[in-house]
């Protein structure tokens, strides 16, 4: 038998690796955090790794986690090993397939990354609310705490589900489990099939649905059976536990890991004992062995197998000894007498009792806990904090432990400070962006680290949650036993800042141990640092007397071409300062590694890299630190002092990554937030910026349209408001009639600019005689941050022209609307965002937006900050974020509700007329607001009778008064991805744009699943790589356009604001205006496409001139007038199909691998691209009859006959 | 009608082929030029500078975004036969060689000295028969004289006969102080051939938006007698073969070529235009005349109107001109 390798992993990869070798079928659906399980299985099948029966498992991507579930109930009846990896709401839409798959006592192992399910809002993060919602199913439920332990249940759970017949749900924790990397010994593919035999695999197989052997299920049964019939698997279900014991026994022999269904650690005669499952159980065991050294009688119980419950070993794990035990559990169900492992807890108890089985020497006081919803922190201190609590005469039940609840005042408090890290394990913290490369480099040294030396190594990385400019927290331990804490780093022995902006941000050295080790990524050298940082920092490193290095990485990035990818010399600093290992052996592993990584993806890459390892020996320095600190200056302020209190006093602390502070009363109970927060939030991550020259401006407002962030705008105003200008402050005439007389500015937002180019690309005014020189420049942003943030706030403060006037519908008069969706968290350079900005601009302060789950939900409506905003008038979009799948649904149901209210203050309005007017009340009923200046009149007309209103006596007028703004015309945007509208949402869309309500879908096209990181969608075309379809995509991108127009009755554009914006403006109007459904479908460059998005806007241009995406327009108004419905804005294809695929890295990668294959798959895209233009082409010139000809003759008598 | 012809080395049954392009990446055209009887075929170029800045792109674009969400580790998959850097030119080399007869000679284009040593190595190693060393170099530097650009060309050839076994020829550009001192310099490195000359992308400028644009326009025969010019100086002079490439059209042009002395003629404008079909023609234009001006053999024409053979070997030195202008004096 082969010798078992020492890895380094995620828990993802580890129950990932069991689960594909012991699988014939796969069907997954991407969601956080689980998605890398599907990937990893993608990838290995794309690889040609085989099964442990020498079969490539078949890895299908389905169109919803429903679809997955029902591909793999299929694939079960028909008799494969099958498996799906799942979380939160995505478990919850395979619940229904469950229910069948248990029913048919069906052997199937699934995997779940346990992620809290979306209540008053979303998390990405892991609980227990996903899979405590499925424990009524009748799936076995075995829980994993760490990635050993996910490797091993997934195989243990495969074998149990193959001899007991019941289907196993296997979980771990989301993030701290799923994502921590670990060293692990791995299972060998002669230990899974000892594992899982053979004869047990034909077993399964003999059940399978087969017409050489018909039988039939899924009957449909009455009262008179079905109760029995249910019945009749008990016997299972009771045999159930002793088989995974056994097969736990059967393991442990194979491997020395032993383990139980109730597995108990501590003292043997505890009398406070805690019970739990889960990766928590880790940090509870770390506490139970640091206590019980020091002669505490406390323990725990781990939860393996937590349905079937065997209440007989529950009973048998505990200590006879035990007076109280805390049952923890890590989800909460609101109204419930207590939450799920609590309740199974109790009822066992008293049923062994009752039946006699009771070893124990007292009655034990049960306690119920709650902790860790949503990857909170779950530490030793909390853990002694319950164990505190069991001590105590009075103490509380159903506590909660890790937050300070200051409303129902459930919480224990507990003390910060207490810690139990042994002295041995090293612990380091390293701060980087996303983009510098950080976590990356600290996977490769837990890597190193891990399987170079005999120390046991773990890695965890936090993120937050925006898309530009994200901050990566790293925190990495090594030491020389099993590391048991799962939980973030409070005490480093190393701290690494890669971005020096941080030092003015995070109070990163709080964590720094006395005598720890600084790194600091500087501009400034050894001699001139210390005066550059914050005098509280100065201080810290004092008082701790931390040995302080300094390197600066972007001088040797660059001076080795790697750009901004700071990540091998940050690694080769942590390696030359930490001692973790010798340093040449640490620097040749590191090379070691680049070859390893890199080699593939181009010699140039690692060779670039390893110049840079050893150029970065030659810039680390050690600072001597002065003897007192000399800085005047302190950090500044996390938000301005103009912000509102709750911005100040909780989005603040969230911003300074103190959110854990917050006491439960700073939050609104329901999940009801106000809008308009990015604004301050200053990010300053554009290390350039643009800068206009009004010399050269031709004032076409086009850098405005296409900024994704807001962050260049233009206005035009009387000149007499400039008095006050700052003294930088431009201003020009404007030059157009409309306007006469009046100023022109463009302006940029300084902080909020993300630095993408993507204006200054689109910019088409060139210095005549310095054609280099555009009307917009990119410039340093450091040495203009001051007198632009002056000249920004001036701007903002200028008037906002009147939209009754504005020529709203070109691209120029739009862009003098005020943007109510700006600085978001999105991608620098993202292709959405300027459509959901102009959305804003041209509707948003009536509008009511629907935003499916996905990248527009998380840069729309990700705490801390969002980035829908309000005029001065109050107004601007209200926005929810249902689910992934219902989105369309979501937003049809705001029309009813809008429908509903409008038709209820229209019968109001009616009632009180004789009292408010009749002319009132027969304008407001007969308003035309087709424009703003109609929406602006109904808008002066509802201020006049609520005024009327406030005054009657009449009873009505409450509820008038109540409903009368909806006399004023609403939009409803409902907003989402190309998964969202052409998958998993597909169905709701196809209904909803089948009805006749106004409403107005804007689907975000990236042809991808960007958000969880580029799976194929069928929105995908043809010739690009993503994942689920790395080799390529065979089939042609869906035409949802083509399938929404076959309708007839539903407004239909496509658009690329990249290639003709105007006519991109052009169609959100006139989606907007038609009262009936639209649908645009925005073409949305992406990071996912593989290239700097400065080029954006020109590969939309090449996508539309190539025929790849026709640009057209589809308005059912047009019948009635005689004209054909479908204009197509774009013309025969003009430029190649290759030159726009050899741009992008999806396509380029499919030409690479196979040469041949994407000739022929560029072929077909070409094809496809024709035909579909020359479909549009015909369709355009097809006039549509407005009426049907009068009957016949025949018809009616026909139709006359019919009735006799 | 004998026409056959030694081209670095290789017996080639005639002197026509097609010149470095992208034609033979398409096997329907590739067949099609075998099959109208090609004596060799010589690839497209291998460009390091192209191969580089699709690595370090790729890289960054790929790499800019990987570990940067809790969501999503990486935006695109890493199939396993996604592999950057040469092998999609080397794999085209071993299938091309694979799809035809005659010789195949690599092309190559370097920019580091370490990339022309690896690439030229590897083309070798994927089968092809010869090497043509596309050596170009546009100095904007004002400090780098014409010497140190011709030592350091001169250097890494040398670096490349010494590395690989399979002949070379370097393809030169006309823009050198001395092309014939560095002619004999070229030939003191032991290459086997020089082509003359390579025809690069060049600036435009479009008036409208003020951009410069790259333009590559097909040859014509007008661009021959410049090439005529130089291999009439070289040929006999230096010990490498030659061959011609740029402005070759019709067969009187070929007929031309090989009068100044080149042993192997390039044509890539002309079979473009007029299909791979027109290297037929071609040959049998160049055969006929042959008959019909009573040659033995195309090797008895070879060089009868060089520098050392033709009548009046002035007619291609600066007196040209000359005489010209004091004709039109009188």
């Amino acid at each position: 038998m082969p010798e078992r390798r020492l890895v380094t992993l995620d828990g993802n990869e580890a129950a990932a690796s069991v689960a594909f070798r012991t699988s014939e079928v796969i069907a997954i659906y991407p969601i956080t955090p689980s998605s890398p399980m599907g990937e990893f299985s993608d990838d290995w099948a794309a690889h040609g790794e085989k099964n442990v029966w020498g079969v490539v498992p078949d890895v299908v991507e389905m169109q919803s986690e429903a679809g997955a579930a029902g591909a793999v109930h299929g694939a079960l009846q028909a008799g494969s090993l099958t498996t799906t990896f799942t979380a939160s709401q995505g478990l919850l839409l395979m619940i229904p397939n469950m229910y069948k798959i248990a029913g048919e006592l069906t052997s199937y192992c699934m995997h779940v990354a346990a992620r809290t399910v979306a209540t008053h809002a979303l998390s990405i993060f892991g609980d227990h609310s996903d899979v405590m919602a499925c424990r009524q199913i009748g799936f076995a439920m075995v829980a994993s705490g760490c990635a050993q332990e996910a490797h091993d249940f997934a195989a243990i759970s495969t074998a149990a589900t193959l001899r007991s017949r019941i289907p196993f749900l296997h979980f771990f924790d989301g993030f701290r489990t799923s994502s921590e990397v670990v060293k692990i010994e791995e299972l060998t593919d002669d230990d899974l099939r000892t594992m899982v035999p053979e004869d047990l695999v034909r077993a399964h197989r003999s059940r399978a649905l087969t017409p050489d052997k018909p039988v039939l299920r899924g009957t449909a049964q009455n009262p008179d059976v079905f109760f029995q019939a249910r019945e009749a698997c008990n016997g299972y279900y009771t045999a159930c536990p002793p088989i995974v014991q056994e097969e736990m026994d059967r393991f442990a022999k194979l491997t020395g890991r032993s383990y139980h269904l109730f597995d108990y650690f501590g003292d043997p005669e505890a009398e406070k004992v805690i019970i739990l499952m889960g990766s928590g159980a880790q940090a509870a065991e770390e506490t139970v062995n640091y206590l019980t050294a020091r002669g505490e009688k406390v323990g725990i119980l781990k939860v393996r197998l937590y349905r079937p419950f065997d209440m007989k070993a529950f009973v048998a794990a505990l200590p006879k000894t035990v007076k109280s035990i805390a049952i923890l559990d890590r989800t909460k169900e609101p109204g419930a007498i207590g939450d799920p492992l609590y309740l199974d807890v109790v009822t066992a108890l008293r049923e062994m009792k009752d039946l006699g089985n009771w070893p124990f020497l007292n009655e034990p006081r049960l306690l119920a806990g709650r902790y860790g919803l949503s990857s909170k922190e779950f530490t030793p201190s909390m853990v002694k904090a319950v164990f505190d609590e069991l001590g105590k005469e009075n103490p509380k039940n159903h506590f909660t432990v890790g937050i300070m609840d200051d409303v129902t005042h459930t919480s224990l408090a507990y003390d910060p400070t207490w810690d139990i890290e042994p002295d041995d394990v090293r612990r380091g913290l390293f701060y980087g962006l996303g983009a510098d490369g950080t976590v990356g480099a600290n996977k490769n040294s837990i890597k190193i680290i891990g399987e170079e030396t005999s120390n046991y190594a773990q890695g965890y990385f936090v993120y937050d949650s925006k898309k530009s400019g994200a901050t990566t927290v790293s925190h990495l331990r090594f030491g020389p036993k099993p590391i048991l804490s799962t939980y973030l780093i409070s005490r480093a022995n190393f701290v690494a800042c890669h971005q020096f902006e941080f030092v003015n941000k995070f109070d990163m050295l709080d964590a720094a141990v006395p005598g720890a080790v600084f790194l600091l990524n500087s501009p400034y050298d050894k001699n001139e640092v210390w005066d550059e940082l914050p005098r509280e920092m100065q201080e810290q490193i004092l008082e701790k007397k931390l040995k302080f290095y300094v390197i600066d990485a972007i001088k040797v990035a660059r001076d080795t071409g790697m750009g901004g990818r700071i990540n091998t010399i940050m690694q080769t600093c942590f390696f030359a300062i930490s001692g973790v290992l010798p340093r040449e052996e640490a620097i040749s592993q590191i090379k070691y590694s680049i070859d390893k990584t890199y080699g593939k993806k181009g010699a140039e890459v690692a060779r670039r890299n390893k110049e840079a390892v050893d150029r970065t020996l030659e810039n680390l320095f050690e600072v001597e630190v002065p003897a007192a600190v000399t800085s005047t200056r302190q950090r500044p302020p996390i938000v301005s002092d103009e912000a509102p209190d709750f911005v100040k006093k909780v989005t603040a602390l969230m911003l300074a990554g103190k959110g854990d502070l917050l006491p439960v009363s700073a939050f609104p109970p329901d999940g009801t937030w106000d809008t308009a927060t990015t604004k301050w939030e200053k990010r300053n991550i554009a290390l350039e910026i643009p800068v206009w020259d009004p010399k050269i401006c031709i004032q076409c407002n086009k850098c405005a349209l296409v900024c994704p962030h807001a962050a260049i705008r233009a206005k035009v105003y009387d000149p007499k408001h400039l008095e006050g200008a700052p003294a930088t402050f431009k201003s020009m005439p404007y030059k157009a009639p409309e306007y006469k007389g009046w100023n022109y500015t463009i302006q940029t937002a300084p902080e909020d600019c993300t630095g993408c180019n993507l204006c200054v690309m689109v910019c088409p005014a060139k210095d005549k005689s310095n054609p280099r020189h555009k009307a917009i420049d990119m410039a340093e942003q450091r040495p203009i941050r001051e007198s632009e943030r002056e000249n920004y706030t001036f701007f903002l403060d200028l008037p906002e022209v009147d939209r009754t006037t504005a020529k709203v519908g070109d691209v120029k008069g739009s862009q003098f609307l005020e943007p109510l969706f700006e600085y978001s968290g999105a991608c620098s350079g993202c292709g959405e965002t300027p459509y959901v900005k102009l959305m804003t601009q041209l509707f948003g302060d009536r509008s009511l937006i629907a935003n499916a789950t996905g990248c527009s939900s998380i840069y729309g409506g990700n705490l801390p900050t969002t980035p829908y905003s309000t005029n001065k008038e109050g107004r601007g979009p209200a926005w929810n974020n249902s689910l992934f799948e219902d989105n369309a649904e979501f937003g049809l149901g705001y029309r009813l509700g809008l429908n509903s209210h409008a038709r209820y203050a229209e019968f109001l309005l009616r009632g009180v007329a004789s009292e408010v007017g009749e002319s009132l009340v027969s304008e407001m009923l007969g308003a035309d607001q087709s424009g703003e200046a109609g929406i602006a009149a109904q808008r002066a007309r509802v201020a006049i009778l609520k005024e009327k209103l406030l005054s009657s006596a009449n009873p009505q007028a409450k509820n008038l008064l109540a409903v009368a703004d909806y006399l004023v015309k609403k939009n409803v945007w409902i907003v989402g991805g190309d998964g969202w509208a052409y998958d998993i949402g597909y169905g709701g869309l196809d209904h909803v744009i089948s009805l006749d309500r106004d409403v107005n879908i804007l689907v975000l096209d990236t042809e991808v699943y960007s958000n969880t990181g580029g799976q194929q969608s069928k929105a995908t075309p043809i010739g690009a790589a993503a994942k689920f379809a790395s080799a390529g995509k065979a089939i042609a991108k869906k035409d949802l356009g083509l399938m929404a127009m076959s309708y007839g009755n539903v407004y239909v554009a496509r658009i690329a604001f990249g290639a003709k914006d105007a006519q991109t403006v052009k169609a959100f109007i006139e989606a907007e205006s038609y009262p009936g459904p639209s649908l645009i479908i925005a073409y949305s460059h992406c990071i996912a496409h593989g290239y700097d998005m400065a080029y954006g806007a020109e590969q939309q241009k090449l996508a539309v001139n190539s025929g790849i995406w026709p640009l057209f327009r589809f308005d059912p108004r047009r019948v009635a007038k005689g004209e054909p419905p479908l204009q197509l804005d774009s013309g025969q294809p003009t430029a190649s199909v290759a030159q726009y695929m050899r741009g992008e890295t999806r396509f380029r990668m499919v030409e690479k691998q196979d040469p041949e294959r994407f000739k022929m798959l560029q072929a077909a895209a070409r094809k496809s691209a024709f035909q579909r233009v020359a479909v549009y082409q015909q369709l355009s010139a097809l006039t549509v009859p407005k009426s049907a000809p009068e009957e016949t003759k025949a018809e009616t008598v026909a139709a006359a006959g019919s009735e006799e | 009608m004998d026409l056959k012809t030694t081209y670095l080395g290789l017996e080639l049954q005639h002197p026509l082929m097609p010149g470095a392009s992208p034609m033979v990446l398409d096997f329907d055209r590739l067949r099609r030029l075998e099959d109208a009887g090609a004596a060799a075929v010589v690839m497209n170029s291998l460009f390091e500078e192209q191969i580089i800045g699709e690595e370090v792109a790729t890289y960054h674009t790929m790499e800019m975004h990987e570990g940067a969400s809790g969501e999503a580790s990486s935006y695109l998959p890493e199939p396993p036969d996604f592999q950057l850097g040469p092998d999609e030119y080397l794999e085209h080399v071993r299938k091309v060689k694979a799809a035809v007869k005659v010789p195949v000679i690599g092309s190559l284009n370097g920019t580091t000295r370490g990339g022309w040593l690896e690439y030229a190595r590897l083309i070798q190693e994927a089968g092809a028969d010869a090497l043509e060393l596309n050596v170009y170099e546009l100095q904007t530097d004002f400090n780098e004289s014409g010497e140190r650009v011709e030592d350091r060309a001169i250097d890494v050839i040398r670096a490349i006969k010494q590395a690989v076994t399979i002949p070379v020829s370097v393809k030169l550009s006309p823009f050198y102080s001395s092309l014939s001192n560095f002619a004999r310099q070229l030939d003191h490195t032991g290459v086997d051939g020089l082509v003359l000359f390579n025809r690069f992308y060049q600036p435009d400028i479009n008036v409208e938006e003020l951009e410069v644009e790259r333009t590559l326009h097909l040859s014509n025969s007008s661009e021959l007698p410049l090439r005529l010019r130089w291999l009439a100086i070289l040929s006999g002079r230096v010990r490498p073969s030659l061959a011609v490439s740029g402005g070759v059209h019709t067969p009187l042009d070929v007929v031309k070529s090989i009068m100044a002395g080149a042993h192997a003629v390039q044509v890539v404008s002309a079979l473009l235009q007029r299909g791979p079909e027109y290297i037929r023609v071609l040959r049998g234009e160049l055969a006929r005349f042959l008959e019909e001006h009573e040659y033995e053999s195309l090797k008895q024409m070879r060089g009868n109107m060089d520098l050392m053979a033709c009548p009046d070997p002035k007619a291609y030195e600066r007196a040209n001109y000359m005489h010209l202008l004091q004709s039109w004096k009188f």
